[in-house]
Formats: C-alpha cells, structure tokens, sequence
C-alpha cells in the first residue's frame, strides 16, 4: 500500500502521521503553501483525506482529486466533509465514534464543575497570593442541579450517566422523542433552557443545528443558568454568548468550542464565571491513539476491500 | 429583657453554644425558636455563666471547629452530646470524649456531597488541564503556539479512596460513573454490600492505584499518612487529590516529587499552614490549587443547619441521631 497517496488535511496527531507514513505515501497539505500547484502534481496520486474537526474534504477539494476513494476523519463529527458530495461520488466516509464518548462527557461534566465551583477562578485565587488576605467567595453546588442535554446520542447518553451519578434530574431535546429512556422531553430547545439550570450542548453541527444557541435560548437559561458547549462552535451564537455573559444576562460558561477557533472572543478572558479550554473533548493520550488506529483500520480496510470498521457514508 | 435571655425556662431544651468570639452564627436566630442557647460569650462572666448552668447542660452545638479543652468538659457533667458544625474532627479529643459518654455528630451528612463534587471536579481538572488549558486559552497561546497538549483519560482509571466515609463513598459513587475502578483504604473492611476491593493499607493501596483520593479525618494515627514511601508506590504517572486536611500529606515530600516528576499530579483543596501554599507549586500545570474551599456554597450551609436542627430536636426527642462520629 505504499504507493497509496494519502492526504491529510491539518496536523492533528504526531502517533497518526508517524503511522501513516510507515503505510502509504503520505501528504501533509500544511507543507505545500501553493495548493493549486500541488494538487496539479498530485492530484492523480491521492485515494485518501484524513481530516478532522478543523479541515475535511470540501466539495472543492473532492472535485480536485478524481481518484480519491475514502475520507477518514480523525473526529466523531463530520462537519468538515461534504457528505452530500461524497455519497454522490461514491466516496467513503468514516468517522471516530464511540472511542472519545467517554472523554467528551468527562470533560462537559469537568467543566461543569468548573464553573459552578469556580475551579479555574479559585486556582488563579490561590497562585496570586490572594487567599493569604481573605477567603475566596462562596460558589454553587453541582449535586442535584437539573440538566437539560441538546441531542442525546453516544455522547449525550454518557454525560446524563455521569450527572445522575450526581443525583441531577435531566431533561432532553432531540428532534424526535426517544422511548428507551427515561428523561424528560421538552419539544423545544427553548422549553429545556426554561425548565434547567444547567443546558448541554452535544448534538452534531449541522444546518438546523447551526446558533441552535441564540438570543432567545440564552434569555430563557437565564441569570442562573449555565452554558456548557462540547459540541461545535457554530451551536453558538458568539456574538449572542458574549454580550450575555458580560452583561450577566447568563450565569456562566463552560467552552470547548467557538465559532472560528483558535480565536477566542476577548471579552471573555475577563470573566470569572466562564471556563475557556481549547478544542480539548478527546484530548487524552488515550483516546487520540484509540481515533488514529480507527482511521488506520479504516484506511487499510478500503484498500484490502475488506468491510470499513466505523463507516458514516 | 437580659435575665429572661439567660435564665432558661422549663419547657424549652436548653444548647450550650461553644463558637469563636468572632463569629456569631448565621441561623442563631432560627435554634433560638426551638431551643435556649447559652452563650457564655454572651454573658459578661463566661466561667461564672457557665457554673451555673454546668449541671442542667446535656448539649454543645460547637460552631466552626472550635477547639473543646478537657477542662471545659469537666466544667459540664451532664453532657451528652456533641453537635458539631464541621467535617474534621481533629478538634476534639475523641478518646476524652468516649470515656465520658459524649456521642459527637458532624458535618459529615450536609457537607459529603459538595465535598465529593469538589474532589471529582479537581480530578478532572488535573487529568485533563482544565484550569491550565483556561490559563492557555486567556493568555493568548492557542493562537500563538497551536494545541494544547494532551490530558489523560478518566475512563478506567483506578482509583483508591483513603477513607470510606460519608465523602469517601459518595467520591466513590460519582467515578463508578466515569468507569472508574474503585478500591479503598479504612481503618477497617466495611460490610460486604459495599462492592469495592478493601486494602489494610495505604502503600498497598497506592501500589495498586492510579489516583489516590485522600477523603479520612485527621487524627494522630492518618497524619502524614500520604508520606514518601505511599508517594513513590503511587508512582509517577499516579495523581493525589487531597479534600481532608492539609497534614494528611507530607507536604514537604510532596513538593519535592511534584518539583522532580515523580508523580503525575496533585489536585489540593487543603494544606498544611493555611492560607500559605508551598510557591514551588504555583509555576505547575499538573497542579490544581483551591483555597479550602470545598463546603463553601450556600447550599452546603442551608443543609448544614438543616442537619443540626434535626439533631438538637432528634436528642430531646429520643431519635436517632445522623451524622454520628464513630469511635474506633
């Protein structure tokens, strides 16, 4: 298979290119400044994108390699991928699911704890010598706090486990009412913001899905209330988000995600009440090996024409 | 009006009140509707006060962990119970307190669940980077310097628990959700309804460990009962959360291993000379700092006077009492 041009689209793992290149001929688009010019030299050469949450295969892209097969992305979404496009080339489309559920839930339940106990603040409180001049202030409890989920697939199911752990009620919304669990449904996200102190966003990114977060969700979460996005930056309506927070029309925040990462909204650094981290849900050294074997078996697999371990398309 | 306050009338139970002359109790107001509070901070003549009440005295309410002298319980015969306002008992001289027939309650009940929330959230957080992946996001260095690197996982991570109390056993119950492994360390095995491996000792417990999570009382026989030898079988991937008291680690140690890499990392809500923190600590990211702040919500102080409420009229009442300290 060492013949097989392999593209892969943005660095995302030192395990997965190393791997790679021991298997096919492997392309890093982040070495070739003029794209036009490489993709006129190799465009014949490439049978594979690895992509993930940052950059996939658009409809450009797909249309610029006529020979390519497969786009396995290192990432349970798949935001980043023209799926439309694929399915009508017949192009395969593969995807991490279930290895980085577990990572993604301890990190929404992670930040939760966060900002309600004010973990990131109290740090800070401690390092700059401020305890030795007075307590630091009280903060909100986490057990028994009522949680409302956007989308209750893996990662949604994972995170309600862990918060019932913590004696929460939860509540859900999906588009349609699932019968095999016991949560409560509202109809809209509205509803969920209105009847919950604590709103999780973990549905995947798309169309109908994009600022599923807007002006009015965040006025029903209200003073109180806290955001928790482990999902994709668009969820969020940023330019929403931020004037809520600073102006403390909404309790808090706990952020992995934004809408044009790495940028951050700066007005968010001077905030007590928001735990910023940075694109981290699956970053454990644990889960990221775990991803790159899927997309490696993956990729063998087309090539070997045996069955895809994890195919979406 | 002040000798109606002092002298107590037959029908309402009398609390003798043991607190800090700086603090004056924030539901003072809500006890004095069902019992007789005796402060003797109140009284111009504390000892002569508390004279002449010592024989009628069944109850101390101690606020806050306020240290109570043998001389004071000699002073008070008729003492039968100790209602305390905290976890730690380390304030009271427990033996002193059996040999005289005084039960003890504390905190324990009201304060488990937050104290259990803060010790899961401070374990997250070290594993995963939470507040030094924040420190990177504000400072600027994601778009400077590109990904954060690599946490660890959660999932599957063994976890002894040092103490399995109230807090203990709540701590434990939260990471069996995570798909946590869970084993413990106490003065003894508990019953066989709780399911999780028991060791009869700390170095054993550490050997067998990813995570300890120091959750016991301090007494003589648990000071610096994390030492170098539990350090070194915990071993340098091996992470510490201490929610007890500061002294429960050699703290000392402690810095030393952290300073040379050998031990993954530490999530602190306690030390041992408060409000000091060792410096070396505040330059590392595999270190979370929190300034003792695990009780510190309202909801905590809501259940906390809910629980001594119940207990003073639980006492006058003959009913079981929660919360109740055991005596080894």
């Amino acid at each position: 298979m060492e013949s097989i041009g392999v593209l892969m689209a943005c660095p995302m793992n030192t395990y997965l290119e190393r791997e790679l290149e021991k298997r096919f001929t492997l392309f890093k688009f982040w070495d070739f400044p003029d794209k036009a010019l490489f993709l006129d030299t190799h465009r014949n050469t490439i049978r594979a994108v690895v992509g993930n949450a940052t950059a996939g295969a658009d409809g450009e892209l797909i249309e610029n390699l006529p020979n390519l097969e497969i786009v396995s992305s290192f990432s349970v979404g798949l935001d980043k991928i023209d799926l439309a496009k694929c399915r009508e080339k017949g192009i395969r489309v593969t995807n991490t699911p279930d290895v980085l559920t577990e990572d993604v839930a301890d990190l929404a339940i992670g930040l939760i704890l966060a900002v309600l106990r004010r973990l990131c603040e109290s740090d800070r409180y401690v390092r700059s010598g401020k305890w030795k001049k007075g307590d630091y202030k009280l903060t909100t409890k986490f057990t028994g706090k009522s949680i409302g989920i956007i989308g209750l697939g893996r990662i949604g199911l994972a995170i309600a486990k862990r918060a019932e752990a913590f004696s929460c009620p939860i509540s859900y919304y999906t588009r349609t009412k699932k019968s095999d669990v016991n949560y409560t449904y509202y109809p809209s996200v509205v509803e969920l913001a209105s009847n919950c102190q604590i709103l999780i966003v973990a549905c995947p990114l798309t169309e109908q899905t994009r600022h599923i977060i807007n002006r009015e969700v965040i006025d029903a979460l209200g003073p109180k209330g806290v955001l928790i996005n482990i999902g994709r930056g668009p969820h969020v309506d940023e330019h929403e988000l931020v004037p809520a927070l600073v102006e403390g029309r909404l309790g808090g925040a706990g952020l992995d995600v934004y809408e044009n990462e790495p940028e951050v909204p700066e007005e968010l650094f001077g905030l007590e009440n928001v735990v910023l981290t940075p694109h981290v849900g699956s970053g454990t050294v644990e889960t990221r090996t775990a991803m790159a074997d899927l997309v490696l078996g993956n990729l063998e697999a087309q090539f070997l024409s045996k069955p895809l371990l994890t195919p979406v398309v | 009006m002040e000798q109606k306050s002092m002298d107590p009338q037959d029908d309402v139970p009398l609390v003798f009140v043991h607190r800090p002359p700086s603090f004056h109790f924030p539901f003072k107001d809500r006890l004095s509707t069902h019992f007789h509070l005796l402060d003797p901070l109140d009284s111009p003549d504390s000892t002569h006060f508390v004279r002449r009440h010592a024989n009628s005295i069944r109850v101390l309410l101690c606020v806050d962990p306020t240290p109570i002298s043998s001389d004071l319980l000699d002073l008070l015969p008729s003492l039968q119970l100790i209602v305390g306002s905290s976890v730690g008992v380390d304030h009271l001289d427990l033996s002193d307190c059996r040999r005289r027939g005084i039960a003890i309650t504390n905190a324990g009940v009201a304060f488990s669940e937050d104290v259990a929330d803060l010790a899961v959230g401070l374990l997250i957080d070290v594993l995963r980077g939470i507040s030094a992946a924040d420190r990177f996001v504000r400072s600027g260095f994601w778009v400077k310097t590109g990904d954060y690197p690599l946490g660890f996982k959660l999932g599957g991570k063994r976890i002894g628990i040092v103490g399995l109390g109230n807090i203990g056993s709540q701590v434990a119950k939260r990471l069996e959700a995570f798909g946590c492994i869970i084993s413990y360390n106490s003065r003894r095995k508990k019953p066989p309804s709780v399911p999780f491996a028991y060791y009869a000792n700390i170095y054993d417990l550490a050997m067998n460990s990813d995570v300890l999570m120091v959750c016991c009382a301090l007494t003589e026989e648990t000071h610096h009962i994390v030492n170098k030898e539990v350090m070194a079988a915990l071993g340098k991937e091996g992470v510490i959360i201490n929610v007890g008291r500061g002294d429960l680690i050699d703290e000392k140690e402690m810095v030393q291993f952290l300073v040379r890499g050998e031990i993954g990392g530490v999530g602190l809500d306690v030390f041992e000379n408060e409000p000091d923190v060792p410096k070396e600590l505040f330059q590392l990211d595999n270190v979370v700092l929190s300034p003792h702040s695990a009780v510190a919500t309202p909801e905590c102080f809501d259940a906390l006077e809910e629980l001594i409420l119940f207990n003073l009229k639980a006492f006058f009442s003959n009913e079981p009492l929660r919360s109740l300290v055991e005596f080894e």
